[in-house]
């Protein structure tokens, strides 16, 4: 073994002192970001068009512990992207706070905001884009250990070896070039890549959903199994409630860019709370046939440049009434189960459950 | 007396033809559809699921070829047809829903100007019937306020929207079988819920058989009444739905079942497949499975299994094979499931020995790795892309 020591040593301390294992590593706070998508100044000046922003994201806070796996799942445009490279940095924020492993992003001192990065990695959708086509692999998983000065020359190559192994690779794959491997190879290698620079906490953006349903099981298996080997902490984001329920210890539900619940997986799945968490489990396909009751699902995600007033959902809620229409509901502890936080005056004032 | 099958595939093979020889994509597949029967096709990506619909609607990319079977619709058969007879059909007989609305609608004409020049073209009706009919075809399919939606645009919907409209289109002539290539799969989790029950009901309701190809197999179980399983461009079982989804028998059919994660939970690991599927150029002697195969014995490594019949499934495995014995026990069963476990885990699959060239004649690079490599047909490599 080469550099894996601190984790060693960090699961070592977890595991002898109860209280680390739950302390929380990220602190998400009234995160938000816009992006501009107006026509051009010269458009907006001759045919009158009006400046357009997206809120992609718009006051979603949430916290992770370490070693656990924190899921957002959400449909296109419901802002889990964004929010992904926002909390790894790929992307200023236009507002709220982000604190991890006790460093602020965006105020920590230089030597801080080095070492954070080198402890927080991200995992891709798209591993043929991902990887720099005209580098080999042992050096797209030498590059990391190099800008970060881990290590020089003879242990880099055996380090290398080492992550290739961890993955499930051979450390002759190595000499390869990105495109001789399938897509389930390719995302092995870019977990690789994440893995060089010993990070803690790994931030994966639909790292399953180009793959087929077999090779997605090789993956998240292996995640896992890092997880377990390495104490990782996810961010896990994907449209697939099923996948995330699978790797999940706590699930966010994201709607137009807000955090419409976020609950443990257990509580999420057998008592769902907000309107829209109940209407994405409707829509999951029965594989089972269990022949389980549902309701039909209805409506479309709405345009985010003009998003509804109030509750966003109530376009499509079948709960909505005049005050969801005026007031933006605030997640919250549901009444009955409140290990659910949800975002829904139906669920605040009792009205969900005597409906049902 | 029971009416014959409105679609009949017979020993189908399609091939390749390329620098380095000839590669077969299709191997030799056959299967029916009955009339009113959703026949589901699932498998992974360059199994071969689109071309074999791509052949049935003789819409196949050249220098793709049909080298050998037939296709029969209606007791006709079609494979041999010139172009524009083929043409004919694919409006009037086949209607197609593609997983990307835009491959089907014209961007330029209103979708009232694309669905009434289809119904006039086939149905042969006048103006006034054939925008009556196009009204109620929106209506049907959940476009509010249809008549003022005629001189929209596609553009101006949205992706649920459009594919509905498709849909519409797809039925518009009142065809006996609509092929719908991946038509969810583009869509968000809650609108692919909306657009499969449309489809459904639509067929069932204008009277159209269809053969639905997905990679989803979540969709199958809602949808199919019957499901054809294919691995490396054979078929790797084909039964009544609810046999293959909750008893598969095809050692790769209980590997995908057992791939899928479950809306309940609590599995520790996912069964998985080790390695991938192989290449066109690459696919091994016997059973196209048997190098990933926890199952395989001599055989399997030597001879191709045909279809054996399994109950009411024909599975194309040694392992059913009425006049070997013993009877083998397969699937595990829940006690031996540990055992299983660790050999669908411990295989280690060969490097791949040349993983990097083109594959087709005209020289486009479509394709790099092992899984991706079947995709050839660019129809199918386009197509398949998950959103
Ligand atoms: N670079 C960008 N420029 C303009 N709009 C963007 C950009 N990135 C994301 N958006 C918009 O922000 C919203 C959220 O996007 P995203 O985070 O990618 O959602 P998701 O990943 O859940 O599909 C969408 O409406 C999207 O169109
Ligand atoms: S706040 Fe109102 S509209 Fe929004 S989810 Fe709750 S009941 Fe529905
Ligand atoms: S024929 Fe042999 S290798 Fe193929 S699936 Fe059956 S047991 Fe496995
Ligand atoms: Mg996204």
């Amino acid at each position: 073994m080469t550099d894996t020591i601190d984790h060693d040593e960090a699961v070592a301390a977890r595991a002898a002192d109860p209280a680390a294992a739950s302390e929380t590593l990220v602190t998400v706070e009234h995160l938000s970001r816009t992006f501009d998508v107006s026509p051009p100044w010269l458009d907006r000046a001759l045919e009158g068009m009006k400046r357009q922003i997206v809120h992609a994201v718009s006051d979603v806070s949430f916290t992770i512990e370490r070693g656990e796996t924190f899921a957002l799942v959400g449909e296109s445009g419901s802002g889990k992207s964004t929010i992904a490279k926002v909390v790894v940095g790929l992307m200023p924020a236009k507002g709220g706070s982000i604190v991890i492993d006790g460093v602020t992003m965006g105020e920590g001192s230089s030597r801080d905001v080095r070492a954070l990065r080198r402890r927080m990695q991200m995992i891709f959708q798209d591993p043929y884009a991902s990887l720099n086509p005209r580098m080999r692999v042992d050096k797209i998983l030498a590059e990391p250990i190099r800008a970060f000065g881990l290590m020089s020359g003879r242990n880099r190559r055996a380090r290398v070896a080492e992550l290739l192994e961890a993955v499930g690779l051979h450390p002759r794959d190595g000499r390869k070039y990105p495109h001789e491997f399938s897509g389930g190879q390719r995302q092995r290698i870019c977990i690789a890549r994440a893995l060089a620079s010993n990070p803690a906490f790994l931030v994966c953006d639909e790292p399953t959903s180009a793959l087929d349903v077999s090779v997605q099981a090789q993956i998240l298996n292996l995640m896992k199994d890092l997880q377990d080997e390495l104490g990782l902490t996810y961010l896990f984001i994907s449209h697939n409630l099923a996948v995330v329920r699978h790797m999940a210890n706590r699930i966010g539900v994201l709607y137009l860019g807000r955090l419409a619940e976020v609950a443990p997986s257990e509580a999420l799945f057998s008592t769902p709370r907000h309107p829209y968490t109940k209407m994405l489990l409707d829509a999951l396909p029965d594989v089972e046939m269990s022949g389980r009751a549902r309701t039909p699902v209805t409506g479309e995600i709405p345009n985010p440049i003009d998003p509804p007033t109030g509750c966003a959902f109530h376009p499509r809620c079948p709960l909505a009434d005049t005050r969801c229409r005026a007031e933006r509901p605030e997640l919250a502890p549901a009444p009955d189960t409140p290990a659910n936080l949800v975002a829904c005056h139906a669920v605040e004032e009792g009205r969900d459950r005597q409906a049902a | 007396m029971e009416a014959g099958p409105v679609l009949s595939v017979r020993d189908l093979t399609v091939e390749f033809p390329t620098r380095r020889g000839t590669l077969t994509a299709i191997d030799g597949i056959s299967f029916d559809i009955a009339p009113g029967e959703v026949l589901g096709v699932v498998g992974e990506s360059g199994a071969g699921k689109s071309l074999t619909g791509t052949s049935i609607i003789g819409l196949l990319d050249p220098p793709g070829r049909i080298a050998g079977g037939e296709i029969h619709l209606e007791g006709r058969r079609i494979d041999n047809l010139p172009a524009d007879a083929m043409r004919t059909i694919r409006g009037r007989r086949i209607g197609t829903v593609f997983q990307d609305p835009l491959t089907s609608l014209n961007p330029l004409y209103t979708i009232g100007r694309q669905l009434t020049e289809t119904i006039r073209t086939h149905l042969g009706l006048g103006r006034r019937a054939a925008r009556d009919k196009a009204i109620a075809l929106l209506t049907e399919v959940g476009i509010p306020a249809a008549d003022k939606r005629l001189n929209a645009y596609p553009h101006q919907f949205s992706g649920g929207m459009r594919q509905r409209v498709v849909i519409a289109l797809a039925l518009a002539a009142d065809p006996v079988l609509v092929v719908a290539d991946e038509p969810t799969t583009a869509l968000d989790v809650s609108v692919q819920a909306q657009i499969i029950n449309i489809l459904k009901r639509m067929c069932r309701e204008h009277g159209a058989s269809v053969m639905l190809i997905t990679h989803d197999m979540g969709v199958i179980a809602e949808t199919a009444d019957r499901v054809a399983v294919m691995y490396a461009g054979r078929i790797a079982e084909i039964g009544p739905v609810s046999d293959v989804v909750k008893r598969p028998r095809h050692p790769y059919t209980v590997g995908l079942m057992g791939a899928i994660p479950r809306r309940e939970g609590g599995e520790r690991r996912l069964r998985q497949i080790p390695g991938a599927m192989p290449r066109l150029d690459a696919i091994p002697p016997g059973c196209a499975f048997n190098p990933r195969c926890p199952e395989a014995f001599a055989r399997c490594r030597l001879t191709r299994p045909g279809p054996m019949e399994v109950d009411a499934s024909h599975v194309a495995c040694w392992l059913y094979d009425p006049d070997a014995t013993p009877t083998p026990d397969f699937p595990p069963s829940e006690d031996d499931e540990g055992d299983t476990e660790t050999e669908w885990q411990t295989y280690t699959p060969p490097p791949d020995p040349d993983p990097q060239h083109a594959f087709t004649a005209s020289g486009e690079a479509l394709v790099e790795g092992p899984g991706r490599a079947f995709d050839l047909p660019q129809s199918d490599w386009r197509k398949v892309t998950r959103p």
